[in-house]
C-alpha cells in the first residue's frame, strides 16, 4: 500500500484532481469568478469528499462485496444524501452563507470530482485512513485550483482583454498553463 | 409532427447547440479521454448509448414520474445504463475499457445527460426526445473526436495508432498530457468565438446595407 | 437538489412517490444484475487470460501456473486467495516441474504508482523477466519502461544479490546491475526499487530451492486467481 503522505501530496499537487484528472470542471469554470465563493465551495466540497470517502469504504467493505454491480448507484445515493444533509446544516447554522452559495450547493452532487474520488479510492483498494487522507488531499487540491483560477480571473477583470478570447476560452487557456505548472510537481517524492 | 421539425431536433445538437462547444457541458470526460482518437470515439459511443437509452425511457414514462422525485428517477435510470455500458465494454473490449478507466462510471455525473432529461426528454414525446438525444450525442462525439484527433496528431504523430509522419517527427508531447487538453479546447472555443464574431459582423453589415435603402 | 417550486395541481401521495422510486429501483436492479451475470464469464476469462499471458512472459519456458499464498508459515497452493492476501504465482513447465515465481509488485514511480510483474528463479537468485502492468509515466520519457525493449530485456538475467542497482546507460558491468533509460532515470530506478522492496518482503517466506509447492491444480483456477 502506498504510504499516507504520498497519497496526500499526490492528490493535492502531483495528480491534482482538477488540473491533472480533469474532474470538477463545471464548478472550476463556472464558479471561479469570485475568490470568496470559490473558497467556500472548495471547503464544502472537501467536507462532502471526506464523508463520501468514509461511506464508500464502509459500503465497499461490508456491503458491496456481495453485490459489486450496485456500486455506482450506492455511491450516487450517498453523495446526494450527503449534499442534502449539508444543505440543511448550512441553512440552519448560517442562513447568510446559504443564500450566498445559492445554486452551487446542490450542484456539488453532480461534481464529478466527488464520484471520481469514490471510484478511484475503490479501484486502488484504499482502506479507511488512506481514504480519509486521499479525500483531504483531493479536496484541498480542488480548492487550491479553484482559488488560483479565481484569483487570476479577478486580476484579469481589470486588464484590457481582446473581445474574442474573453470568457471560457481564456479560462481554459489559463487552466492549461496552471496545469503545466502543476506538472512540475511530478517527481516530488522520487528517491533518485 | 412534420419532417422538418424532426430534422431540426436532430441537427441542432450537432452545431448550433453543440453540447461541448456552445453549451459547455460534459467537460470532465471530454478532456480526460481525448488523448487519442480511439478513446474519444469509444467514450462518444458509450455516452450515446446512455443518452439515447435514458431519453427514451424518461420520455416514455414522463407522465408517470411525479415531479418531486423526478431527478432521483432520472439518476437511477442514467446510472443503470452507465453500469450496463461499463460491464459490456469490460467484457467486449477490455483494452479500451482499461484506457477509459474510471471515466465510464463518471458518465453518470456528465451534466449533459441529466440536463437533457430535465430540459427536454421529460417534456416532449418519445420520438422527439430520442432524436434530440441522438443529435446531442452526435455533437458530443464530434467534439470529442475533433479534440482527440488534434491531440493525438500533434502529441503522438499518429491517428488511430497509425503513424502519420516520418521517424524524425518530434511529438509535441504536452498535447496528450493534461495541459494539452485545456489548451486545445481553449483554442477551439477561440475559433468558435471568432466565427460567431465574423457572423455577427456580416449580419450587421447586411442590416446596415438594408437600412440605407439598398 | 430539486430547486423548482413545488406547486402542484393535484399533489401525489407520499405512497405514490415511494412506489415510483421503489419500482424504478427494482427494475434498475434487475437490469444491472442481468448484465452482470451475463458478462461475468467473459470478464473472468479475460482477466485470467491476461494474467496467464503476463506470467508466461516473465517466466520463459512456463506453460502452467498456480496461485500461492503464505499461510501458517508456509507457501501453499490456493484456488482463490482471500481479499488483501498477497499472492504470487508459481510457474511450471509442461512436465509439471517448477520453473520460477511470478511476483506482482507496485510502488510510486515518477508520476503515479507503477504496477509490475516480475519473474524470479530462487535457485539462481535471479530475476528473469519484468512486465509493466500499470503505469502513468510521462509518454515519450517514463513510458519507456515498457516501450524500450533494451530496458525490459535487461531483466532477463538480473541477480538480486545483494540488490539490483540501476546504473547509467552503458556502464553495466556486474550481474546485479541494469542500464537505466536515458532521460527516464527516475522511472527506471523506481522499477528497480519496486522489485528490490518486493524481494525483501517475500524472500523470508519462500521455501528452500527445490522444495517449492508441486503443481497440483488440474487446470488454471477458472474463477480468477485471487481477486
Amino acid at each position: 500500500m502506498d504510504n499516507l503522505l504520498w497519497i496526500f501530496i499526490s492528490a493535492l499537487l502531483v495528480n491534482n484532481f482538477v488540473l491533472t484528472y480533469f474532474l470538477g470542471l463545471c464548478p472550476f469554470l463556472g464558479v471561479s469568478n469570485s475568490l470568496e465563493t470559490s473558497a467556500r465551495l472548495g471547503l464544502a466540497t472537501t467536507f462532502v469528499m471526506l464523508v463520501t470517502a468514509v461511506c464508500a469504504w464502509i459500503l465497499n467493505t461490508y456491503v458491496l462485496i456481495h453485490a459489486p454491480y450496485l456500486r455506482l448507484i450506492c455511491f450516487i445515493v450517498v453523495i446526494a444524501s450527503t449534499v442534502q444533509f449539508i444543505e440543511m446544516l448550512i441553512k440552519k447554522l448560517s442562513p447568510a452563507l446559504f443564500r450566498a452559495m445559492g445554486i452551487f450547493l446542490p450542484l456539488i452532487t453532480t461534481n464529478c470530482a466527488i464520484l471520481g474520488l469514490a471510484i478511484f479510492a475503490t479501484n486502488r483498494g484504499y482502506g479507511f485512513w488512506e481514504g480519509i487522507v486521499y479525500a483531504l488531499g483531493a479536496g484541498i487540491g480542488f480548492t487550491l485550483a479553484l482559488v488560483l483560477l479565481a484569483g487570476l480571473r479577478e486580476e484579469s477583470e481589470l486588464s484590457n482583454i481582446p473581445q474574442l478570447i474573453k470568457g471560457t476560452a481564456m479560462n481554459l487557456i489559463i487552466a492549461g498553463i496552471l496545469s503545466m505548472a502543476f506538472m512540475g510537481f511530478a517527481g516530488l517524492f522520487s528517491t533518485a | 409532427m412534420n419532417k422538418n421539425e424532426s430534422y431540426e431536433e436532430f441537427i441542432k445538437g450537432i452545431w448550433r447547440d453543440n453540447p461541448v462547444f456552445v453549451q459547455v457541458l460534459g467537460m470532465c470526460p471530454m478532456l480526460a479521454v481525448t488523448n487519442s482518437a480511439v478513446n474519444a470515439i469509444a467514450m462518444g459511443m458509450a455516452t450515446l448509448f446512455v443518452l439515447v437509452g435514458s431519453s427514451f425511457l424518461v420520455s416514455s414514462f414522463r407522465n408517470l414520474i411525479p415531479k418531486q422525485v423526478r431527478i432521483s428517477c432520472f439518476i437511477i435510470i442514467i446510472a443503470t445504463f452507465v453500469t450496463i455500458a461499463d460491464y459490456t465494454l469490460l467484457a467486449l473490449v477490455p483494452k479500451v475499457h482499461k484506457e477509459l478507466g474510471a471515466f465510464i462510471p463518471l458518465i453518470v455525473a456528465n451534466c449533459l445527460i441529466l440536463g437533457r432529461q430535465e430540459a427536454f426528454a421529460s417534456r416532449y414525446p418519445t420520438r422527439l426526445a430520442v432524436l434530440d438525444a441522438l443529435g446531442m450525442a452526435s455533437g458530443f462525439m464530434l467534439a470529442l473526436f475533433s479534440l482527440g484527433s488534434v491531440r493525438e496528431i500533434l502529441g503522438d504523430g499518429a491517428l488511430f495508432g497509425v503513424k502519420l509522419f516520418g521517424e524524425n517527427y518530434e511529438p509535441w508531447v504536452i498535447m496528450i498530457l493534461p495541459p494539452g487538453g485545456f489548451l486545445t479546447l481553449g483554442v477551439i472555443l477561440l475559433f468558435f468565438n471568432w466565427f460567431k464574431f465574423k457572423k455577427d459582423e456580416f449580419l450587421e453589415d447586411v442590416a446596415a446595407a438594408e437600412r440605407s435603402g439598398n | 437538489m430539486n430547486t423548482d417550486s413545488r406547486k402542484e395541481s393535484t399533489s401525489p401521495s407520499s405512497l405514490r412517490l415511494v412506489l415510483t422510486l421503489a419500482i424504478a429501483g427494482l427494475v434498475s436492479g434487475i437490469a444491472i444484475i442481468g448484465i452482470y451475470e451475463s458478462t461475468l464469464p467473459t470478464i473472468t476469462a479475460n482477466k485470467a487470460r491476461e494474467l496467464r499471458e503476463a506470467v508466461f512472459k516473465v517466466l520463459p519456458g512456463v506453460t502452467q501456473m498456480q496461485p500461492l499464498v503464505y499461510r501458517d508459515s508456509q507457501l501453499v497452493v490456493v484456488e482463490k486467495a482471500n481479499k488483501d492476501e498477497p499472492v504470487i504465482y508459481g510457474g511450471y513447465d509442461a512436465q509439471g516441474d517448477f520453473v520460477g515465481y511470478a511476483m506482482p509488485a507496485a510502488g510510486p514511480g515518477f508520476q503515479d504508482t507503477i504496477a509490475i510483474l516480475y519473474g524470479y528463479k530462487p535457485e539462481e537468485q535471479i530475476v528473469v523477466g519484468m512486465e509493466v502492468l500499470e503505469s502513468r509515466e510521462t509518454p515519450g520519457l517514463g513510458d519507456k519502461i515498457y516501450k524500450d525493449a533494451a530496458f525490459v530485456g535487461g531483466f532477463s538475467a538480473l541477480s538480486v544479490q545483494p540488490e539490483i542497482v540501476a546504473v547509467k546507460k552503458g556502464t553495466k558491468s556486474l550481474p546485479n546491475e541494469i542500464d537505466a533509460i536515458t532521460g527516464a532515470t527516475i522511472s527506471s530506478k523506481a522499477v528497480v526499487r519496486i522489485i528490490n522492496e518486493a524481494h525483501i518482503a517475500w524472500v523470508e517466506q519462500l521455501p528452500a530451492p527445490g522444495s517449492e509447492p508441486p503443481f497440483v491444480l488440474a487446470e488454471p483456477a477458472g474463477n480468477g486467481a485471487g481477486q
